[in-house]
């Protein structure tokens, strides 16, 4: 009966990885598409409140967003401050920021322009209205404070 | 007879995707933001008239430095502010303590009580974000429970179910009427 006995070791061949790119490229195209780039290094901690009326903040391209908060670096105190791009700022400034950002759009979306508040919960209103002044003077009506989802009688 | 060219070694492209792919998970994010969007009103003129609006009209809800809540006068609490935001907004024609109430024709829902009566709110400099979210998104639910009830009474459907033309008539029938208050200067302690 040897005759019908396989001759060698019996070997299991081996996995062909010649489709792990096509699958890897599929991922990244998924990624590419799903997500959107992260524009600032956050320089104040923004813990935002929660709140149940909310909507989605559509069309990322046409939202700029201030970040209010206590700094990061400790060092630094723990009042709140004005984040705008990559640096602090102060309330006189967002006017010409707004300008700005403004400026780097289309013409016909500029109207449509939101400006999302990203603030920390335990910032005084104080700030925030000095912001919401400085926008009101430079006609940017549009804005969002952004939440997380949840009850707002937690916060 | 044609030389043979030989067969470009594809076993690294794997490891280059992968490459492609952590650079791509790295830099971008993921997370959606959600928030309660609101309009601005435009800056006011300094020479501006004074509008005189009826004190029944009128909702006042204060926000004092320690978060504490005052509804016309009267200590609150954030729990119950939803239901008396919604009881001030509803349109009661025969009651002369609440705000009045005019009739107006709105396409698709027919002719539509509207009451007159705003919510102002005014907070202090020393108000933290939270509270103001929380009051905020308080009144926003009532009035979102207003117009939940008017889709139903009017259109037999749930505010998630209407169509945009619908969405347009309600928003019209049952308006935010929300006014925040100019800040005051009040001097630093």
């Amino acid at each position: 009966m040897g005759k019908f006995r396989k001759s060698g070791s019996k070997e299991v061949p081996q996995v062909s990885t010649s489709s792990l790119p096509d699958i890897v490229y599929m991922l990244i195209f998924f990624f590419m598409i799903t997500t959107t780039m992260r524009d600032v290094e956050l320089k104040v901690k923004t813990s935002m409140p929660k709140a149940s009326e909310i909507q989605k903040l559509e069309h990322k391209a046409l939202v700029c967003s201030i970040y209010i908060g206590p700094p990061r670096d400790t060092k630094l105190g723990t009042e709140s401050r004005i984040q705008l791009d990559d640096a602090f700022a102060r309330p006189d400034d967002i006017a010409d920021w707004v300008l700005k950002e403004r400026e780097s759009r289309n013409e016909a979306d500029r109207p449509l322009l939101t400006t999302a508040l990203k603030v920390h919960k335990e910032t005084r209103m104080g700030v925030v209205t000095d912001v919401k002044q400085e926008l009101r003077k430079v006609g940017a009506f549009r804005i969002n404070y952004t939440t997380l989802k949840g009850s707002a009688l937690e916060n | 007879m044609a030389k043979k060219v030989p067969e470009i070694n594809s076993s690294s492209q794997a490891d280059i995707a992968f490459l492609l792919l952590c650079f791509f998970l790295m830099t971008t994010s993921m997370d959606v933001d959600y928030g309660i969007t609101r309009r601005l009103p435009p800056p006011v003129e300094q020479n501006d008239e004074d509008v005189k609006v009826k004190e029944r009209n009128v909702m006042n809800v204060l926000v004092n430095k320690n978060d504490r809540l005052l509804v016309n006068g009267r200590p609150s609490d954030i729990s119950l502010l939803k239901d008396q935001a919604k009881e001030f907004m509803t349109p009661r024609p025969n009651d002369p303590t609440a705000p009045e109430v005019d009739f107006k024709d709105v396409e698709l829902l027919g002719s539509v009580p509207m009451s007159k009566g705003v919510i102002s709110l005014q907070n202090d400099r020393g108000t933290s974000y939270a509270m103001y979210i929380s009051v905020q998104n308080e009144l926003a639910r009532a009035f979102n429970e207003l117009k939940e009830e008017m889709a139903w009474q009017r259109l037999h459907k749930h505010l998630a179910d209407l169509n945009a033309d619908q969405e347009k008539a309600i928003n019209e029938a049952v308006p935010v009427r929300v006014s925040e208050a100019e800040p005051v200067e009040i001097i630093k302690q």
